[in-house]
């Protein structure tokens, strides 16, 4: 059984910038032949959650198991070589003195007891075909394209066989087209190979697209954990909201089953962990709001001003300015609206809930947190 | 897998594992110590013992007897004068000249560069002999060409002076300045001068208040460097030193050592003297370059510097490179030719009739000499070898590492470069001549050289291991671990690999100041074991100096033709990487 346990893991140390990062209590499982994410800003921690997995780092505290094997804690650590793990670095980490079979054999070399000859070229064959990179073993590693060379590391990583990929952000060096593609083939392959993978990124689509499961982290700690579907239609406050999509937040009192706002009441299909008095929070995606030019007479309608309804070809990309706040809603293309017109907007009530107010909130439009990176 | 962890914890807990990560990094680190740190102690040990002998007491005599005496003073006043001296003469020569190649529009100044390298190559004592046989009252050439042009009766130049041995020793470091300057220049970013000159301030204040100072760092630099390289010269004191009796601190440690009976006491408190003066210059250097390395690490790109128009004036600067160059290529080795192929040293042109290949025949079947270049190339390669693996290890740890005392071990490996290469030579002969030294009976073999010239060159292995081993990322050694390689493995196949252009460079210069290598040597050698540079300069104390210019004619094509082989290689690898 490849599951791997992570439990209490703790790690403090200085960065070469002189900041101190740490890890405070992680615990998670990833379970046999899952996609396992850790998705989270610069600094949440999630590099050094992934480094320590690797052995990369030395933990402080907490156990990593991995299957039965005990990987680290309790006084005992075993260090990356003798782990049975399969690695992606961001930087790729391609040996530049090495050709393509080299890269991809050394693994092997390392390997006791050292297979043959035979044996090491058809396993390298082998993961060369699983990226679809055969046919270039001879070519020396600096003359691939930048996406060859992501694919060869993920070959390296493969080629033993181990119990677990690792993967840290391997994808932020590509191009954006270049992204795309090399998530799916990426999601094929885990899928396919059906190994116990746990991901490292700041990327909240790939981290949606890729995973199983999410573990949302933020200064040292898993905040969230959830499947992708359920973090992004559940966040459980601002912070986790803001980081897996787009939406606009809305800040007031709970009053009974609503929150006072918007110059009225949003009622909310459900409140968790709110009392009546208390600051609450509302998160609207705009897919999900409705924007028309006459009142419908629904429950949670707001009158508001249109001031900015982009054309974006798939929808209308939509700004109201309902009392002092910008709601952001799509619409239909084919909505015949105008700028500065009167219009009303539907806060659906199951879209509706109201969480506690963590004081987070989001960074302007920006949908992506790479600018702290 | 189904290991149990629970039994395998406690055991590994108690001892770390004795793998290759721990055992060839700690090797490394106890070699250092013992390469740097004992003979150190053994000096400073011997300096306050009778006789330089710690089994016959310890006495603070040496000291007292060498610092009463008032003629240690006067070779004070000597020898700082004398590295003053050289070093300014040397300053003056190398920033006019880097400033005449990387500011102006000079023709033909870019072959200059590649021409100022050639003098680094040629050692000190041939380069010193040249000198002798220009400059000489008696025999120089250039004082008897003055004295036929000018009907003079008496030499205008006499080389056996102090002025003359800061002229020989100003021009040898010269080189070293120029390429010091020449990066500094290189480093400095126009931007700083436009400004100002935008900001209406004229080209001569702007010289004054803009270029100046920023130049300043690495002008000290420059200077601590050559003062402490004036210092700690053993050539041009004994050479011309001693004819002409300016007596400096090196040339008397060596006659103490070589009287009937050596004074190991005296010469060990003497040294420990130059020591202190020599680390004092090298410790205001390191502060120095420390702030500079700071400022440049945040402008420190290579920029087109600007370039000033010297309209008709650039052809002068054209003659003072020609002259220049005259001076430390053409001459000096203009004469080794000439007396290579002369019976008998006059300098007349009517020579030119009784050429003769005698002195190279006499050179090339010469046993020392023959026994001199296979134990120079013997103790080239190997101490450019071990010094080479040695410091990529200790590199290793001190730029890869967090481990605590990396900062000792990179200490300890650049306090050769405050050591002058005759104090090493003083250090060991305490060290290995010692009776508790009795079960290593190294001296008079190759193998105490390999060990001195290890120990010397330390520093230069250490600067090119380390800075090229930052370059390396580190995750491409991360990648190794998680792909199950050893700290074995992976430093063969992945690090050394990655160091081979730095590897093949340092290994290089130290092969070449290794056969170059005369005052560490000095001490050391013993017939047998005689290297090169030292038969040179014992056939020129016998008197065979045209056999000595047949002989240096030969060592400097070779090396230069080393070093042209080893670049056209390495230019080849470079390309294929």
């Amino acid at each position: 059984m490849d599951v791997l346990r992570v439990e209490g893991l703790r790690k403090t140390f200085t960065t070469d910038q002189g900041g101190v990062r740490a890890v405070e209590d992680v615990t998670f499982t990833v379970e046999e032949g899952r996609f396992y994410t850790l998705l989270g800003p610069s600094g949440c921690g999630k590099t050094t959650t992934l480094r320590s997995i690797a052995g990369l780092e030395r933990p402080e505290g907490g156990t990593i198991r991995l299957g039965e094997t005990l990987l680290s804690g309790n006084g005992h650590f075993t260090p990356p070589q003798a782990r049975d793990v399969g690695m992606v670095f961001q930087s790729y980490a391609i040996w530049p003195h090495m050709s393509v079979f080299q890269n991809v054999a050394f693994p092997l070399d390392a390997a006791k007891p050292r297979p043959s000859r035979a044996e090491t070229e058809r396993a390298v064959t082998e993961a060369l075909a699983l990226v679809g990179l055969e046919g270039l073993e001879d070519r020396p590693a600096p003359q691939l394209s930048g996406g060859q060379q992501q694919r060869l590391a993920l070959a390296r990583a493969l080629v033993r066989k181990p119990k677990l990929l690792l993967l840290d952000e391997p994808l932020s060096n590509l191009d954006a087209k270049l992204r795309e593609r090399m998530r799916i083939e990426l999601r094929e392959l885990q899928r396919r190979l059906h190994i116990t993978t746990v991901y490292v990124t700041h990327d909240q689509i790939e981290a949606l697209f890729l995973s199983h499961r999410i573990a949302v982290m933020r200064d040292g700690r898993i905040v969230q954990e959830a499947s992708p579907r359920e973090i992004y239609a559940s966040p459980h406050s601002g912070f986790v909201a803001d980081f897996v999509g787009i939406g606009t937040f809305v800040a007031g009192e709970l009053q009974g089953d609503g929150v006072r706002a918007l110059g009225g009441i949003v009622r909310c299909a459900r409140v968790e962990e709110v009392r009546p008095g208390e600051p609450a929070l509302l998160v609207l995606r705009p897919e999900n709001i409705t924007v028309r030019d006459q009142r419908a007479d629904v429950p949670n309608e707001f009158p508001g001003t249109l001031r900015v309804a982009a054309f974006l070809g798939d929808h209308l990309d939509c700004l109201v300015e309902v009392g002092d706040t910008l709601i952001r809603a799509r619409a239909h293309p084919g909505t015949e609206l105008r700028r500065e017109q009167q219009v009303f907007v539907e806060l659906p009530l199951r879209y509706c809930v109201a969480l506690p107010d963590d004081g987070w909130r989001p960074r302007a439009l920006s949908r992506s947190f790479e600018e702290d990176e | 897998m189904t290991g149990s962890p629970a039994v395998a914890a406690p055991r590994t807990r108690r001892l770390p594992r004795l793998d290759s990560a721990i055992l060839v990094p700690l090797g490394a680190a106890l070699l250092l110590l013992y390469l740097v740190a004992f003979p150190l102690a053994m000096l400073i040990l011997g300096s306050v013992s009778v006789q330089g002998e710690p089994t016959k007491g310890l006495t603070l005599g040496n000291y007292a007897e060498t610092y009463s005496d008032p003629t240690t003073y006067r070779l004070l006043a000597n020898s700082v004068l004398y590295a003053f001296g050289s070093s300014l003469l040397a300053l003056t020569l190398g920033t006019g000249l880097a400033w005449i190649v990387e500011r102006t529009n000079t023709p033909a100044r870019r072959a200059f560069f590649a021409l100022s390298l050639v003098p680094l190559i040629v050692p000190g004592v041939v380069s010193t002999i040249a000198w002798i046989f220009l400059l000489s009252g008696q025999i120089g050439v250039v004082n008897r060409v003055l004295m036929t042009l000018f009907g003079l009766d008496t030499a205008p130049f006499d080389v056996f002076s102090l002025g003359g041995m800061m002229w020989a020793e100003g021009l040898h470091l010269s080189p070293l300045v120029f390429l010091f300057m020449s990066a500094a220049f290189k480093s400095m970013d126009p931007s700083l001068e436009e400004s100002a000159l935008t900001s209406g301030s004229g080209t001569w204040r702007t010289l004054r208040r803009v270029t100046l100072p920023i130049l300043l760092p690495g002008f000290a630099s420059a200077t601590l460097i050559m003062f402490v390289r004036g210092l700690e010269s053993f050539e041009v004191p004994r050479l011309i030193g001693v004819p002409a009796r300016v007596p400096v601190f090196t040339s008397t440690i060596y006659d103490q050592l070589h009287e009937y009976p050596a004074d190991y006491g005296g010469a060990g408190a003497l040294a420990v003297g130059l020591l202190a003066i020599s680390a004092i210059g090298v410790w205001l250097y390191q502060r120095l370059t420390r702030r500079a390395e700071r400022y440049a690490t945040v402008t420190g790109k290579a920029f087109r510097p600007r370039v000033l128009d010297l309209g008709r004036w650039r052809y002068a600067a054209l003659a003072i490179l020609l002259v220049y160059f005259l001076l430390i290529i053409g001459l000096p080795f203009g004469i080794l030719l000439f007396a290579s192929f002369i019976p008998f040293y006059i300098p007349s042109l009517d020579m030119l009739s009784k050429l003769t290949l005698d002195n190279y025949r006499f050179a090339l079947e010469h046993p020392s000499v023959r026994d001199g270049v296979r134990n120079s190339l013997l103790l080239g390669t190997t101490a450019a070898t071990v010094t080479m693996a040695l410091t990529a290890v200790i590199a290793w740890i001190t730029t890869k590492t967090k481990i605590r005392g990396r900062g000792t071990l990179d200490f300890l490996a650049f306090v050769p470069i405050a050591i002058p290469g005759l104090i090493l030579g003083v250090s060991f002969i305490l060290q290995y001549l010692s009776p508790a030294f009795r079960f290593l009976p190294i001296y008079g073999t190759l193998w105490i050289l390999v060990i001195a010239y290890t120990t010397k060159y330390l520093p230069y292995g250490m600067r090119t291991n380390s800075s090229a081993m930052l370059q390396i990322h580190r995750e491409l050694e991360e990648a190794s671990a998680v792909s199950g390689a050893s700290w074995w493995m992976m430093f063969r196949r992945i690090t050394l690999p990655l160091l081979r252009p730095a590897l093949v460079a340092g290994w290089l210069y130290i092969f070449i100041v290794s056969v170059r290598e005369l005052s560490a040597s000095v001490l050391l050698v013993t017939s047998e074991s005689t290297v090169l540079a030292i038969v040179i300069f014992d056939l020129f104390e016998s008197g065979k100096s045209n056999a000595v210019a047949a002989l240096s004619v030969m060592l400097i094509i070779t090396l230069i033709l080393v070093v042209l082989a080893v670049q056209r290689i390495t230019g080849r690898f470079g390309i294929k990487e």
